[in-house]
């Protein structure tokens, strides 16, 4: 396969970035998107160019590392992650744009590549129950029904690539942040801290200048992991039960 | 020297309760008055840093990925051991105990092994607490399953995604730590040295993969969590970052590596398709479970699935329900893994390369329905038709081992301490659990063990016996020379300019590994990979081309370190392959074999673990031996006949 690709190149945060355009000779429909960006990388390299600097890791699907924003799609036309797509869902002869995922809160750290350590930051907020090791009870004491087991697991399956931030345009961080509540409020164990949880992740998610959610839906479309709008939903329950009814809280910002 | 294992007096089942109340403890007040340094955020990183922060410690942890969460603990699919006997089916603590040791060929230690099947019921309570989803039944209780041919059901699992869901509820536990501010986190920053001094482990030296910033962190002890070297044959089923810079630095400080030839090569990854190939992906070995696999009786080159669905039976050998009638396609992960090498090597492999065989569904689907087949693998034949583009359903999948895991690592005695004090080593790092052959499941069961259960029990003994003052500056000269040290690598990669990418290098390096010390070793090819590697070294520190400059994002320059490491690494694996001249668990030497050419263990002569000593850069290492006693099991050859 022949193809053509524009592909942003931004040497770091500071400096201004522009697309560049490259041809990739003998792509092979085999190979995965990523692959073929090795192979285009090789041949940068060959001839004294600077390679696209791009994160990745798993190649499999489920790290959450790989971020490319595709033809105007987060990880590219199917719903799978970057790594797990294939250059056989293009057309020979096809020119294809890649870009860094675009939006406030992930600064751009150097070509592809973006910083997401917004997420951590809201994760540090409430998404985790309060317990130290030992001193827990025996796992069965603790029953749960399959149903809201099940339930939890898929908002639980989401793997903080933020596609997400990327297909909203207002880049709202509303799914990821869902996921983690409507996980924890799920389950008994999330049950005693919820409302902290709920307001101090929402509070953090604003600090860090994600956009507000108008229901496009847009982030469900393109999540590779399937994570339903529904955990939205449930957030927006959740964290208006808060305000109503807790404490007050401290909002802390981002860096 | 001689290598104390500290393993407890006293019967198996008391050991690590005695050893518990032996060990010294820190008083709670003075706790914050030490720094304990944590590398890898894996499942025993993560687990280790959030565990020491909650007792007062203050933790710094490092990772090069851009979140902790990323640590690649994350790709692991199905599931985690526990001795809970949730099915009364027969579990106990020491079923698990004798499974794993068994399992492992009888190169593990009895002591390390069994506090491993007793702390593997506490794990399950803890990730619960946490709210980890782990599949349920329909009252609510945890569900179990049997898994890698083990006769009980002691399986806990989420999916098939439960390193994720293990790790995840680590990195909670992890971030409830950093927003406490007991724990510092450095995403994106790479260990590159340990500093020793005094025979003591001070601290590390780190480089900023933003910035290239290289800086010195000091420490009362080094905890490294980093993982396996899986990479070192360039396509594994590792993550690609997954690397052995931080254990392999630490060795040639002083730490000693262990048993490095014991690698695992998992029997159902998908094949290889091309040059490009950048990984490969493995799918759960339940596939196993109503697969059957098969080659055709004579050479058909070129053979394709496509024309599989057209060979009549009588031209068809199902190679494993021949030799092995008894478990048929449930042979242990090496054994399938040898066959399909075996036949692939006569000439008989299928697929473009000669390198795959059929794993083929159509008996199941016939005796089972498509809907029965669809609700056991749906997710992992959607896989595989979204990898190949081909549809298993209609045409049988091809299947070829890959590397997965590595049972070497690090040496540690019980207190998972290498020989350096103060330098400790957890999870797939090191060596201690596994034996020559890890079980299925058993994985995230140490990391999780070490790092919730073990660690925060034995570093206080050794943080109470140093005291608080025993820590440097990191103006002292051993933390100046290590700096000076680090930088002089990475100006030398960046100056020498030459004409073969780095990825070339770890490809060429994969080639000759996977010929010569892959799924079954002799002593002329190995010694052919020893001068291969040899010769690759010298090559690549004369001809390898690193463009770019430190003080940026440079993935090139990363990757460098990371592979001249892993060359260093392969050429000593190649030595402990050939110092062993036995078979057992993973490692296959053709040289010792029944006449039915199965792997034959050899106790008389290699009941030990190896335990490798740095010379200096072109010195041979030196080999000591600890000796494996066993007094609770009695040592059996492994049969699947």
């Amino acid at each position: 396969m022949k193809i053509t690709l524009k592909v942003w190149r931004q040497k770091n945060r500071d400096s201004k970035g522009a697309f560049k355009t490259y041809q990739v000779d003998h792509a092979s429909p085999d190979m995965s998107f990523l692959e073929m960006i090795d192979v285009l990388n090789t041949d940068l390299i060959k001839k004294g160019e600077e390679s696209i600097a791009f994160d990745h890791d798993c190649r499999e699907g489920i790290c959450g590392m790989c971020s490319m924003y595709i033809n105007g799609h987060p990880h590219g036309p199917l719903q799978t992650t970057t790594c797990q797509l294939h250059m056989r869902s293009f057309k020979d002869g096809e020119t294809i744009t890649v870009e860094p995922w675009r939006a406030k809160a992930f600064p751009v750290v150097k070509d592809l590549v973006v910083d997401r350590s917004a997420f951590d930051r809201i994760q540090q907020a409430g998404g985790y129950v309060s317990v130290n090791t030992g001193g827990v009870p025996d796992a069965n004491e603790i029953p749960i029904p399959k149903i809201v087991a099940d339930e939890a697991f898929d908002a639980a399956a989401c793997i903080g690539c933020g596609a997400c931030v990327a297909a909203c345009k207002n880049a709202s961080a509303m799914l990821f942040v869902g996921a983690k509540v409507s996980q924890l409020a799920l389950l008994p164990q999330g049950k005693p801290e919820r409302k902290q949880r709920a307001e101090r992740m929402v509070a953090q998610m604003d600090a860090e200048g994600f956009g507000s959610c108008t229901n496009t839906g847009a982030c469900e479309a393109e999540c590779p992991k399937g994570i339903s709008v529904t955990n939205i939903a449930r957030l927006n329950r959740e964290y208006l039960g808060a305000m109503l009814t807790s404490y007050q809280v401290e909002v802390g910002g981002g860096e | 020297m001689t290598l104390d294992s500290k393993i407890p007096e006293g019967p198996l089942s008391e050991k690590w309760t005695k050893h518990k109340f032996n060990l010294k403890l820190v008083n709670p007040a003075n706790k914050r008055k030490y720094e304990v340094i944590v590398v890898g955020t894996g499942l025993a990183g993560a687990s280790a840093a959030a565990s020491l922060a909650e007792l007062g410690y203050n933790v710094k942890a490092f990772c090069f990925q851009d979140s902790p969460r990323r640590a690649h603990s994350i790709a692991a699919q199905g599931g985690i051991n526990a001795a809970k006997n949730y099915q009364n089916d027969g579990d106990s603590v020491h079923r698990l105990f004798y499974d794993t040791i068994k399992g492992g060929d009888y190169r593990a230690r009895e002591g390390n092994v069994y506090r491993l099947a007793q702390v593997s019921v506490s794990i399950i309570d803890q990730c619960v607490a946490q709210g980890v989803p782990f599949a349920r039944e329909y009252g609510g209780l945890l569900a179990n399953r049997s898994f890698g041919g083990a006769q009980v059901s002691r399986t806990f699992y989420a999916r098939g995604q439960t390193g994720q869901q293990l790790l995840l509820g680590a990195y909670s536990a992890l971030n409830r730590q950093i927003a406490n501010g007991k724990v510092k986190m450095y995403n994106r920053t790479e260990m590159l040295d340990v500093v020793v001094s005094d025979g003591k482990a001070r601290g590390i030296i780190t480089r900023d993969l933003i910035t290239g910033k290289i800086e010195a962190h000091s420490a009362h002890a080094v905890l490294l969590c980093t993982g396996g070297y899986g990479n070192v044959y360039y396509l594994s089923t590792n993550a690609m970052g997954s690397n052995v810079t931080a254990a392999w630095r630490a060795h040639k400080k002083g730490a000693f590596f262990s048993n490095p030839c014991f690698t695992q090569i998992h029997p159902t990854c998908i094949p290889v398709t091309g040059d490009h190939q950048s990984k490969l992906t493995l799918m759960s070995e339940s596939l196993r479970n109503d697969g059957r696999i098969w080659v055709p009786k004579t050479a058909r080159p070129g053979f394709k699935g496509t024309d599989a669905v057209n060979l009549p039976e009588n031209e068809r050998d199902y190679f494993l329900e021949r030799k092995y009638p008894s478990f048929g396609n449930l042979v242990p992960r090496d054994v399938a893994s040898r066959n399909a090498k075996q036949v692939c090597d006569e000439g008989r492999g299928v697929g473009a390369t000669g390198l795959a065989v059929f794993l083929d569904f159509t008996d199941a689907i016939k005796r089972d329905g498509k809907k029965t087949i669809e609700a056991k693998y749906g997710n992992l034949f959607d896989m595989y038709k979204q990898i190949t583009g081909e549809n298993p359903y209609e045409v049988p999948m091809m299947i070829f081992p890959a590397v997965h895991y590595t049972m070497g690592g690090l040496w540690v005695d019980y207190n998972l301490s290498t020989n350096v004090p103060g330098l400790y080593a957890l999870g797939e790092a090191n060596f201690s659990d596994h034996g020559a052959n890890r079980l299925g499941a058993s994985a995230l069961m140490q990391g999780l063990a070490d790092g919730y259960f073990v660690i925060p029990y034995t570093l206080g003994d050794y943080l109470a016996t140093i005291g608080w003052a025993d820590k440097l500056s990191t103006d002292h000269p051993s933390f100046k020379q290590a700096l000076e040290s680090v930088n002089g690598t990475i100006n030398k990669l960046l100056s020498i300019k030459g004409n073969k990418t780095v990825d070339e290098y770890h490809r060429e390096l994969g080639l000759i590994m996977w010929e010569y010390c892959g799924m079954s070793r002799n002593e002329p090819g190995l010694k052919i990979a020893k001068k291969k590697i040899q010769e690759l070294k010298v090559n690549f520190w004369s001809n390898v081309n690193v463009l770019g400059s430190n003080n940026e994002l440079n993935q090139e320059l990363e990757k460098a370190g990371r592979v001249s490491d892993l060359i260093e690494l392969g050429e000593l694996m190649v030595d402990d392959a050939l110092s062993r001249g036995e078979s057992c668990g993973g490692h296959f030497r053709e040289e010792s074999q029944t006449p039915e050419g199965e792997a034959m263990r050899n106790d008389n002569e290699f009941a030990y673990v190896s335990a490798w000593e740095f010379k200096g850069d072109g010195q041979a290492e030196e080999l000591h031996k600890e000796l494996l006693i066993f007094e609770n099991v009695k040592l059996t050859q492994r049969s699947y006949k």
